[in-house]
């Protein structure tokens, strides 16, 4: 065995300290994850029944539930997939098949940085270009606020995506005489296909647990939805409302409907990731 | 013959190779309309943006032309008189997420480290997924959580053991409530740790191997080697702590919930504040009067021109380090 000078010795002792915190810090990091889960699911399984997944809010004592919020989610959920996913899509094939250039970058860029704009300000601006203009709060107008925060995520998956298709694929294509759209649309897309709605899903999850640009656009409900002209109920927004209250019984609904919302959340995290983990 | 008939291409090329290019290089039709359309699609992107400012810009007008720069400056928000100045909301939010950045920043860097330089794939894998759900939680659910969970657990041990200790700082001095600046740069710090050390994971794997063994041939200990590799990543990590600043300052729903909501500058971390995101959360369907709902506008535009800016810069950092090594495979 070779001998260690001391000044040698130190500096394995310090690179064992360090190597140790890192594994520290995960660690840290996951317990924290735990805690949040196992918490959420230990106070809000208790005000689950059936009642409650499909009733409308009621005073304070009266029970009550969130069956108006769950439809009202999945009503936001479908406009703003209807309007997000179909544009995002096509930023996407843009940015990998068809623009070139500064003026791509430059999209690129403003896609990036769509993306880290918080979403309350897109509250805001759906608020100015389409509240006012309606005089009312409307399912659209949340619908709309989240398909905004949606398209930039979408596009930047599809793009990461449709660059993963190898270009022997595209060239035996136009070699065959198929001119670029069809090459496109028949054989680029189909292949990136498992890639794009992964991204779809993702996006889906993270709009599904949107509250701030919902407040001044969707704005709430205590009825289920009849119009998408009308203000519409959220998850999201009820545990918001509930939470914030000083009502013991609203509180524990709270938890029961983020016991809902989590679900939701990382159930489609969960399969994304399980369908997908021959590939990252 | 002309430049665009010598390529021998397309009818519609013209002098500037940007339109041919925009333009079908294959003359077929329908070409022509998937690139205009898609072209149309992107630069809708553009046009959001820039309807963005305008239309928040325009609404916040009556507030800009009444208070000009004094807006910045003012400590008094009072809806009552009238008066909005923005000092208090600008102060809890850089606060809140300076002090977010204290406590998930040596965290994040740690994570990244263990995931990328020591875990094997097999324990790698699974623990960055699981670090990643942490960004999979809704805002509002931590704002939940911060509310029943974090602030009662601060009021009642890590705030008094501060105030003992540290009582001697203005920092740790004031009324004990679990809900305050600090619980607020405490829930941002949870979440935003998974966003800076996903990045940093990034770019740390974009470092080529090349380093780590010529640090180790050169006889480094493990940790000489990752601080060779965290300098060739330093752009990188600075563009990844960065986006992570520009996440919490826009951050909404769980600070609103846990900082107390009180316009006020005091600097103590126990102390109510409040943030510009949640001003406009708080007040926006209560505002009473034009020049209130345009206050908050006002508030929004400043937090949206804020975060495109410090966003913009953070991507150009990690752009230039995932790309120079190659981490994503493309050229510059």
């Amino acid at each position: 065995m070779a001998t260690y000078s001391s000044a040698d010795r130190m500096r394995r002792a310090i690179s064992a300290l360090m190597t140790t915190l890192t594994a520290f810090c995960t660690l840290l990091a996951v317990t924290a994850l735990l805690i949040i889960l196992f918490y959420i699911a230990w106070r809000g399984v208790d005000s689950i029944s059936f009642q409650f997944l499909t009733d409308v809010p009621r005073p304070v004592g009266e029970g009550g539930g969130i069956g108006n919020a769950i439809v009202g989610s999945l009503v936001l959920l479908l406009i703003s997939s209807v309007i997000g996913l179909p544009l995002g899509i096509c930023v996407g094939v843009y940015l990998s098949e068809v623009g070139k250039g500064r003026l791509t970058g430059a999209v690129r860029f403003i896609v990036d940085t769509l993306t880290g704009i918080p979403s309350i300000v897109t509250g805001v601006f759906v608020y100015a270009i389409l509240v006012i203009p309606m005089k009312h709060f409307s399912a659209l107008a949340g619908g709309i606020a989240l398909a905004l925060i949606m398209i930039p995520i979408v596009a930047r998956t599809t793009e990461e995506m449709l660059k993963l298709v190898p270009h022997s694929l595209r060239e035996g294509a136009l070699a065959l005489g198929a001119p670029q759209w069809r090459v496109t649309i028949g054989v680029v897309i189909p292949a990136a296909a498992s890639g794009i709605a992964t991204g779809a899903m993702l996006a889906i999850a993270r709009i599904s647990g949107e509250t701030a640009p919902l407040l001044f656009t969707a704005f709430g409900s205590r009825f289920f939805p009849e119009s998408l002209n009308q203000p519409i109920a959220s998850l999201t927004v009820q545990i918001y409302n509930y939470a914030i209250s000083p009502y013991d019984e609203w509180h524990a609904q709270a938890w029961a409907a983020t016991l809902v919302l989590m679900t939701l959340v990382l159930g489609i995290n969960i399969i994304v990731r399980f369908l997908t983990r021959k590939r990252f | 013959m002309s430049a665009a008939w010598e390529n021998g291409r397309s009818k519609f090329a013209g002098p500037g190779s940007t339109w041919r290019r925009i333009l079908s290089p294959t003359g077929n039709t329908g070409d022509v309309i998937f690139r205009i359309l898609m072209f149309l699609v992107a630069l809708l992107m553009v046009g959001i943006v820039v309807s963005m400012v305008i239309a928040l810009a325009a609404d916040a007008m009556p507030s800009i032309r009444q208070f000009g720069f004094g807006f910045l400056k003012s400590q008094r928000w009072d809806p009552i008189k009238g008066e909005f100045g923005a000092l208090p909301f600008v102060y809890g939010t850089v606060a809140s997420s300076l002090i977010a950045l204290l406590i998930s920043v040596p965290f994040s860097l740690g994570i990244a480290i263990f995931l990328v330089e020591q875990a094997p794939p097999y324990i790698a894998r699974p623990i960055g997924f699981v670090v990643e759900l942490l960004a999979a939680i809704p805002s509002v659910v931590y704002g939940l959580w911060g509310i029943f969970v974090l602030a009662p657990v601060l009021r009642e041990y890590v705030e008094p053991a501060l105030a003992k200790v540290f009582g001697w700082l203005p920092l740790f001095r004031g009324s004990i409530t679990g809900i305050g600046l600090l619980t607020g740069g405490i829930i941002l710090a949870i979440m935003v740790t998974p966003i800076i050390s996903a990045v940093v994971r990034d770019v740390l794997s974009a470092v080529p191997g090349s380093q780590r063994e010529a640090a180790l041939a050169l006889g480094a200990t493990k940790w000489e080697m990752i601080r060779v590799v965290l300098v060739n990543g330093a752009p990188g990590i600075a563009g990844a702590i960065i986006l992570g600043l520009g996440r919490a300052l826009g951050e909404t729903m769980a600070v609103t919930m846990v900082i107390g909501n009180r316009p006020q500058i005091s600097f103590s971390l126990f102390e109510p504040s409040y943030t510009i995101a949640s001003a406009i959360a708080n007040e926006f369907t209560e505002a009473t009067g034009d020049l209130y709902l345009s206050a908050l506008v006002e508030l929004g535009l400043i937090l949206f021109l804020v975060t495109f800016i410090v966003n913009g810069f953070a991507r150009v950092l990690v752009w230039n380090v995932t790309r120079r090594t190659g981490g994503v495979g493309r050229a510059a």
